[in-house]
């Protein structure tokens, strides 16, 4: 209907414009009053896009946005065994503010953030860059290997390594008992949060290094071929070209690592049936807020604390992602 | 392998830049491809080996747990009797939690992706007022801890009299905001406009578009938020820990972490320790094999959800 050569000067938008004005005239309902008419273009523009959306936003709505307000309505409350349930404002969120335990845990999950995250994606980044070089063959025994512990549920991880650390049934201790030293201090109060870094580590090192190693798979090789001819080494080209490259996919795996590790809930939870004394119900603020709500039904004074945790994750991802952007600006 | 030749440590692009330090850097390129492969297989020794730990340790009686070396076989092969205790305990509770695993993961994945193809659907292809609000609405709650949303979930979900039931494990478990993501970004590259506005013109109504049209071309990204879904809630443990205190409707993780109680609260002098270490076996088993066979896809996932700067 329309000529070839006119096609090139249309952008998207008007041709999809013209595509249902046509529509419309072919239709039979460019015959039917304008009332009508105006009816059918709002549904196509509005009603279809929202009914293709409204299983979506039904359930988004019911078990995201109500339950948020809800929580959040719930924290400005107090339950109390005279006098019921009052309202008193900011008052539980004042208290969190000044609640030692809750900032015990925060300390516990920045000191996993700032250690923990920074060697793991180190290691992420190593792997994917050696294995997205030539240097390596079996390149897919190595992938497979390094990702299989992300098929593990973390509640199974947190299990096993438990075994693995264990004084008596596990493998560290028994050798260490055959070489008539001591056994290694996995589970002692000095050695836990170690320990929890590590299974942390083997946990997600094999995720975030799959997501880096196809940003890297996804770059055009023609863009190394002119560095080699410079005489460029692989180092080189890995840190002038690769990484900037794959900036997005690294904001990206850091940006899940600081939500991740800030609600960081499972392992300790797992650690808390083997070494009870070890774990106080605070370790993290996450185990916080869950310990408040189903042990002491203190869920009004949880739902602050869940607040602030999150008002804690929201303000370093937004801050790594701002400092990023202007990095990027630059 | 073709292109070894052509690898910067292995040496120059032509024969006059071959400076003499460049043929020392051919020979120190073979020390370095050594040094570098014997990293590589020592942290695969890292990754695989407490799963090797755990497939030994699924052949031996209690005892020999603490008996025996720990990566190794005992004399005695004992996996058999393992499995058979563990699907016989309590009257059979462990073959409840796998049934219900599975249950929870099939319904959810399979609800979840066709709910976020529809939506990531219409983001990307039927534009409408408010779309990129309500897009951001939706990856804003990416953030959300998930206490924030566990405990309210199960005082509302108590009130409608859901909680202990499996819908209160698979109803939140549809909710995807980053399957939705990454079905728009997905649907933005693989559906050309072209065809849909030529479906259009030919009379087709929106509706018989997505399904006849779309659904087919969105195949991998349906299936890769199929699989990401399906792992998510077979791996959940904090929601169920949450909506659920009857361990007839527990999935298997939650189930395996009150096993890992008990055994813990008897030091071990109960068989527990067995139950805990085959059951863990077990419960992997699935995972893996599915995603040692499907790695395309979720691969696939992965990357396109990482393309978009």
């Amino acid at each position: 209907m329309i000529p070839s050569q006119d096609m090139a000067k249309h952008s998207q938008a008007e041709l999809r414009q013209q595509a249902i004005e046509i529509q419309d005239l072919a239709a039979p309902s460019s015959h039917l009053p304008s009332a009508l008419r105006f009816w059918r273009g709002w549904s196509r523009r509005v009603v279809i896009p929202y009914l293709f959306l409204l299983p979506f936003l039904l359930l988004f709505s019911f078990f995201l946005l109500v339950p948020l307000l809800y929580a959040f309505w719930t924290s400005f409350f107090v339950e109390r065994l005279i006098g019921g349930i009052t309202f008193v404002g900011w008052q539980n969120y004042q208290e969190v503010l000044h609640d030692g335990n809750f900032w015990e845990g925060v300390r516990n999950v920045l000191l996993l953030l700032f250690t923990q995250v920074p060697l793991m994606l180190g290691l992420s980044l190593l792997l994917a860059l050696l294995l997205d070089s030539q240097i390596v063959r079996l390149k897919t025994i190595f992938r497979l290997g390094y990702f299989l512990p992300y098929a593990i549920p973390s509640v199974i991880g947190a299990l096993l390594w438990g075994y693995l650390y264990s004084a008596h049934i596990g493998p560290f201790a028994q050798l260490a008992e055959l070489l008539h030293w001591p056994p290694p201090p996995f589970l002692s109060a000095a050695g836990l949060l170690p320990s929890i870094a590590n299974i942390l580590t083997w946990q997600w090192t094999g995720y975030n290094m799959v997501i880096l190693y196809a940003a890297l798979q996804a770059i055009p090789p023609e863009l190394y071929d002119a560095a080699r001819v410079d005489g460029a080494s692989g180092w080189e080209i890995a840190r002038r070209i690769k990484i900037p490259l794959i900036a997005p996919a690294l904001v990206l795996t850091v940006v899940f690592s600081i939500i991740g590790t800030l609600q960081l809930f499972n392992e300790p939870q797992i650690m808390t049936a083997i070494v009870p004394n070890l774990i106080q119900d605070h370790y993290t603020p996450n185990l916080y807020a869950y310990n408040l709500a189903f042990t002491n039904e203190q869920y009004n004074y949880a739902a602050a604390v869940s607040f602030v945790l999150g008002a804690v994750v929201f303000v370093f991802s937004y801050v790594f992602m701002l400092v990023t952007y202007r990095r990027g600006q630059r | 392998m073709a292109r070894i030749g052509s690898l910067p440590a292995g040496g120059s692009v032509t024969a006059t830049r071959q400076t003499p330090a460049r043929a020392v850097g051919r020979r120190s390129g073979w020390t370095l491809r050594g040094l570098v492969l014997l990293f590589l297989v020592l942290v695969l020794i890292y990754f695989v080996i407490p799963l090797f730990w755990l497939v030994v340790s699924a052949t031996k009686t209690n005892d020999e747990l603490f008996s025996t070396f720990g990566l190794w076989f005992a004399p005695d092969f004992h996996l058999l009797q393992n499995l058979h205790d563990v699907f016989t305990y309590d009257d059979g509770i462990f073959v409840t939690w796998l049934t219900n695993s599975a249950y929870y993961a099939v319904v959810s994945a399979l609800g979840a992706s066709l709910i976020a193809t529809l939506a990531g659907y219409a983001f990307a292809k039927l534009p409408f007022p408010g779309r990129e609000l309500v897009f951001a609405i939706i990856l804003g709650t990416i953030m959300v801890p998930n206490t924030a949303l566990a405990i309210p979930t199960y005082l509302l979900l108590s009130k409608v009299g859901l909680v202990n039931t499996p819908l209160a494990i698979i109803l939140p478990s549809l909710v995807t905001p980053f399957g939705v993501y990454l079905m728009r970004v997905y649907a933005e590259q693989a559906l050309p406009d072209d065809l849909l506005d030529a479906a259009r013109v030919d009379g087709a109504s929106e509706w018989r578009i997505f399904w006849r049209i779309a659904l087919r071309l969105l195949a991998p990204g349906f299936v890769t938020v199929l699989l990401l879904t399906f792992v998510g809630t077979w791996n959940n443990f904090f929601l169920p820990l949450v909506v659920t205190n009857n361990p007839a409707y527990y999935p298997l993780t939650v189930g395996l972490a009150n096993w890992n109680q008990l055994s813990q609260a008897f030091s071990g002098s109960r068989i527990l320790y067995t139950l805990v270490i085959t059951g863990s076996l077990i419960s992997v088993f699935p995972l893996i094999i599915g995603f040692l066979f499907l790695q395309r896809y979720w691969q696939g996932g992965l990357t396109f959800g990482s393309l978009r700067s």
